[in-house]
């Protein structure tokens, strides 16, 4: 469980330590597990809202969808507070403990993920051309069939839902300080300390060199989880 | 914390043991029987930022876990922060370096078991340029009212911190009310502070082992001095450690926080503190252990019973 004790105390341990691997990988490890399991959840949770909004009407419609765009814009400091606030044992759900931990953050990022896969999800369903509900129901198709056929239409679209939220996630640093503390034990591994919080940490402390390089590792995996989204987008597409 | 959450799988497994033992279980309070019932828990602390930057608690807590197979949680906030946290419950124990929060905190019930810990002291920072000339003062107040009167540019914490909280005493005690263009209050960490200090040639106080640790990075120098190296007694710079009292948070892991203090108290873990050291220097000096132990500290700085709130 301890890590050794170096030889050279001289140096400070801190200055090498962010490239320790097992470090580096527990931060990249919290902060994908925070991060996909809140917009997974905020998907499973938007999806459906967004269907019955593009194919049902109802009183009060454009007030939720107003609510909705305002949600897009949740300071996510303050959504962090509010979180705390809910979590701390002093709050409606301080029994559980949640406070300083990955899924006190994974509720904060699911605040912050929810509003934009909602609104732009549910763009996407209504901004399936008209012609192709038409051409579905003249086809014979019930309810569900044009449904169906207009979801895969809006396919791409909700992709870029899911990929907007994830983004939000992964790069939020204000709610994951708050709720999360920031924690790494003393064996080197994260336990609440994400990419983003570690940059902040590093660049406090003007160890500008390592906050640049967790930055670039941040920056690889959006890259790179966007990439496989577009991909999987664009060859739905092509189908 | 997952306390409650893990004792209750602890709890399980360990049931028919229990049950034999003639104990009810644990009561879900984060309070176990005895001292083999806290392995596998977690003990969150909340600390200062200086304990954690210079990576002091890194070092040593593996022992501690180790020892008791447990897990610790540092949170490195700020004193306000932390005893913030701690008198919300979110914590069970606390680590800090303001005795007159400290004392508020304690004597508002929030804590218990008050122990010296360790001491270090403050230094003021600046350029080599010294434009306010403080270098080599031995007083911190007339320094600080030299940077005023010169009008440098000076960085304060402003995050009520155990610093920003030392730094508030000091210009109280030089009699001045710092304010105008000259002084920045940043509300940020004390590696910010001093980072920013840096860039702006700018005067700051810092707490010697933040500032050995950031030294390599940075071009300021020590202009006045604390305790450590013959400087004022004013600019002692003493932790305490805390309880968290689970008369008034029955959720507070109160057998692990006492298990942890006795342990950071004992004199294992306070030769570990004084061998720890960076760049060549001791960055804490040990104080638990002593040999004219003063039980005043469990209590706070003039208590007496009937002063009740």
């Amino acid at each position: 469980m301890t890590v050794p004790v170096e030889p050279v105390a001289q140096l400070p341990a801190v200055v090498d330590f962010p490239f320790r691997e097992q470090y580096v990988w527990s931060i990249i490890y919290v902060s994908l597990y925070v991060s996909v399991t809140a917009v997974a959840l905020s998907t499973l949770f938007s999806l459906p809202v967004a269907i019955v909004m593009g194919f049902t009407d109802f009183p009060g419609k454009q007030f939720v969808k107003s609510v909705i765009n305002t949600g897009m814009g949740f300071p996510s400091v303050v959504v962090g507070l509010a979180v705390l606030f809910i979590v701390s044992n002093q709050g409606p759900l301080g029994a559980l403990n949640l406070i300083f931990t990955k899924e006190a953050m994974i509720m904060s990022q699911f605040v912050l993920a929810t509003p934009p896969i909602t609104a732009i999800a549910l763009a996407a369903i209504t901004g399936v051309n008209e012609n192709v509900r038409d051409a579905a129901h003249v086809l014979g198709g019930t309810r569900l069939d044009v449904a169906l056929v207009v979801l895969k239409e809006a396919r791409y679209g909700i992709a870029t839902a899911v990929l907007a939220g994830f983004g939000r996630a992964i790069s939020e640093v204000g709610s994951v300080f708050i709720v999360g503390g920031n924690i790494v034990s003393s064996d080197g591994v994260s336990s609440t300390r994400t990419l983003t919080t570690a940059i902040q940490l590093e660049a406090r402390q003007g160890r500008y060199d390592t906050a640049m390089v967790i930055g670039a590792i941040l920056l690889a995996i959006v890259l790179t989880v966007n990439a496989i989204v577009v991909r999987l987008g664009d060859e739905g597409a092509m189908q | 914390m997952s306390i409650q959450r893990r004792q209750f799988i602890a709890a399980i497994g360990g049931g028919a043991l229990a049950g034999i033992a003639g104990c009810s279980g644990t009561d879900g309070g984060g309070q176990s029987e005895d001292g083999a019932g806290v392995a596998g828990e977690t003990l969150t602390l909340t600390t200062t930022t200086s304990t954690y930057d210079t990576g002091l608690l890194g070092e040593i807590h593996g022992d501690f876990e180790e020892m008791y197979g447990v897990t610790v949680d540092a949170v490195a906030q700020g004193t306000g922060a932390a005893l913030e946290s701690a008198r919300n419950g979110d914590s069970d124990v606390v680590m800090v370096h303001a005795r007159g929060l400290e004392d508020e905190f304690m004597r508002n019930g929030y804590g218990i078991n008050r122990r010296d810990l360790m001491f270090n002291d403050f230094v003021i920072v600046g350029p080599e340029s010294d434009p306010a000339g403080i270098q080599g003062m031995s007083s911190a107040t007339e320094a600080l009212n030299a940077i005023a009167e010169s009008e440098s540019t000076f960085i304060s914490r402003g995050d009520n911190s155990g610093t920003h909280t030392k730094e508030l005493n000091l210009w109280e005690a030089a009699g001045t009310d710092p304010g105008g263009d000259w002084y920045q209050e940043i509300g940020g960490g004390m590696g910010e502070a001093l980072n920013i200090a840096n860039q702006q040639g700018a005067y700051t106080l810092s707490d010697r082992g933040t500032f050995i640790s950031q030294r390599s990075e940075i071009d300021l120098v020590i202009l006045v001095q604390g305790p450590i190296e013959d400087g004022p007694e004013i600019l002692a710079n003493p932790y305490g450690v805390m309880a968290v009292n689970p008369g008034v948070h029955e959720n507070a892991n109160y057998d692990l926080a006492m298990a942890y203090i006795g342990w950071i108290t004992s004199p294992g873990a306070q030769d570990a503190i004084s061998n720890y050291t960076m760049n060549g220097e001791q960055l804490f000096f040990p104080e638990a252990v002593s040999e004219n132990p003063d039980f005043q500290q469990y209590v706070p700085e003039g208590w007496s019973s009937d002063s009740s709130e």
